[in-house]
């Protein structure tokens, strides 16, 4: 499998008032095939900015520098900001958490997917109309002519979220890194998205980087996880061994989660070693 | 409603009644967000309200906390209530909140938001009890004079818990209180919130999205559904398995992760 995503060395920096700097992500190495790539970690682990520099979203003075990232050949580390614009949205595209900040709110939400899927792939206004209605179809919504029309204002999370995903997905991309897709949706609602993005990946051969930090739905969801404490990749596994983990933090985390379908057990609590900080990234290839 | 408690969860003064709820109905509006619910929450128990977005669970803790108006009655350790509640009802119960970003003063100090309660009950012996409070929840007094935006998730939680406790309420109204936290977080404040129980033998009904974490903290489960209850179970029953109501079937198998598409090739 020829990697479709590779990211070698991958740092992202911010610089701090009283001087030196704040390492976000520290040196992460991986790459994605066409595949569901989990990256969990608890907030802070560095796992939304490593989806954000990909997409070259760190803005200044971020810095983010890395050895090698390329997709698909391309060379994102170097291209233009122009020629960035013209794949991101239509080729690379990112799902955010919260569909009421993502959402332009004085625009019907058909229109803002219509306009995605314009912009991005330079159809006519009908063949805009008809994908809009297909993709909010697809996203399990009846009645796509009367979403169309509505305001984001007048929907609920759970839809919103979807129409989000439906106009990240109008213009085809080939990649697609979710940022806590479902965290705000309840669990009927967030397992019909998942269904949705699964679909993409094994039919169209979309790849997808999905970041959570639920532990059970990342090991049942994605084929391959990269777990990231402090900025680095601790560990990586087959999302299907994660019970399996070795490395304490893992352990801990999985000790941490209060589960079904099995004896009480009291929770463990984490027990924060340095040692994990310092330790080099794990390299997270396929 | 049969109970079957554990021993060590089961203290003596298990048969008076903590909170007993009959025919509530809650309106917002033309929406019935409550739809003549009952429940029955003994002494020292905890029982934990689940279902999803807008199924009225949060509704019902806050009609027993007296923020929404209600129809119904509710009684607390066997006084019914009227309209409103007075200091004695604050004195036994007390609420915790989803997001300790939102239910802590922002430019109040952990001092004087621990403070607030006893000043307004006009109780005795106020430094004292805020060091205490502090230890309680497992933090430390170099805690006292910091604001809220100085803390952490999980110890905003821990203060929100310890400002809940300054007046020795006997039961605890939890409404989500760790969604807003990391898993090793959530992990100290459930097991902060178990110790509490116990050292105070305290009565918890907990609201909440999450069905580990339910089954994980209660005895007694009651499953809502678009303002009404489905069906009350065990924990253990949830934990093993076996609800009776197919939407608590649906929900505990979307609990336990992502299962392909019927048909699908994965």
């Amino acid at each position: 499998m020829s990697a479709l995503l590779a990211v070698e060395d991958l740092w992202v920096r911010f610089p701090r008032r009283a001087g030196g700097m704040t390492e976000a992500v520290r040196g992460i190495s991986f790459d994605l095939g066409r595949e569901r790539l989990g990256i969990v970690g608890e907030s802070g682990s560095g796992k939304s900015m490593t989806g954000r520099a990909i997409l070259r979203l760190v803005r200044p003075p971020g810095q983010v520098t890395a050895k090698r990232l390329t997709f698909d050949g391309l060379d994102l580390a170097t291209l233009s900001e122009r020629k960035m614009r013209k794949i991101r949205g239509a080729r690379l595209s990112m799902v955010m958490q919260d569909p009421k900040f993502s959402l332009n709110p004085v625009m019907s939400v058909g229109r803002q997917i219509a306009e995605a899927y314009r912009l991005h792939t330079g159809g006519s206004f009908r063949a805009a109309e008809r994908t809009t209605l297909e993709m909010l179809e697809a996203v399990q919504i009846r009645d796509p002519e009367r979403v169309a029309r509505l305001y984001p204002h007048e929907v609920s999370g759970g839809m919103g979220q979807r129409i989000m995903i439906a106009m990240m997905l109008a213009p085809g991309p080939d990649l697609l890194i979710a940022d806590e897709p479902t965290s705000a949706l309840d669990v009927t609602v967030q397992m019909s998205v998942l269904r949705i993005m699964d679909r993409l990946v094994a039919e169209r051969g979309m790849g997808l980087i999905f970041i959570s930090h639920d532990l059970n739905l990342v090991a049942t969801f994605c084929d391959r996880i990269l777990v990231m404490y402090a900025g680095r990749i601790v560990e990586t596994c087959a999302a299907s061994r994660l019970e399996e983990a070795r490395h304490p933090y893992t352990r801990a985390l999985l000790g941490a989660l209060p589960r079904l379908g099995r004896e009480r057990q009291n929770l463990a609590a984490m027990q924060r070693d340095p040692a994990w900080k310092e330790a080099p990234s794990v390299p997270g290839f396929a | 409603m049969s109970l079957a408690l554990p021993e060590e969860a089961a203290p003596a003064a298990i048969k008076a009644t903590a909170i007993a709820i009959a025919g509530l109905s809650v309106r917002f509006g033309e929406a019935l967000a409550v739809d003549d619910v009952s429940l029955t929450v003994p002494e020292g128990a905890s029982v934990g309200l689940v279902g999803e977005s807008g199924s009225g669970k949060s509704t019902v803790l806050r009609a027993i906390a007296g923020l929404v108006a209600a129809e119904g009655q509710i009684a607390v350790a066997g006084e019914p209530l009227g309209p409103k509640r007075d200091r004695a009802f604050f004195r036994t119960v007390q609420m915790v909140f989803q997001d300790p970003y939102a239910s802590l003063h922002p430019r109040h100090t952990v001092d004087r938001t621990l403070a607030e309660p006893l000043l307004l009950h006009r109780a005795q012996g106020i430094e004292a009890r805020i060091e205490e409070a502090l230890v309680r929840v497992g933090l430390g007094p170099e805690f006292r004079f910091r604001y809220p935006h100085q803390l952490s998730g999980g110890q905003r939680q821990r203060i929100a818990i310890a400002r809940a406790l300054m007046l020795e309420p006997r039961i605890l109204l939890l409404d989500e209180p760790t969604s807003a936290l990391d898993v090793s977080v959530q992990a100290e404040v459930l097991t902060l919130l178990e110790r509490l129980r116990t050292e105070q033998g305290l009565t918890y009904l907990m609201v909440s999205h999450d069905l580990p974490v339910i089954a994980h903290m209660c005895e007694q489960v009651a499953v809502m559904r678009e303002g009404r209850i489905l069906e009350v179970l065990s924990a253990e029953a949830m934990r093993t398995g076996q609800p009776q109501h197919p939407y608590t079937r649906d929900l505990l198998a979307a609990s336990q992760g992502y299962a392909a598409e019927p048909g699908s090739s994965r």
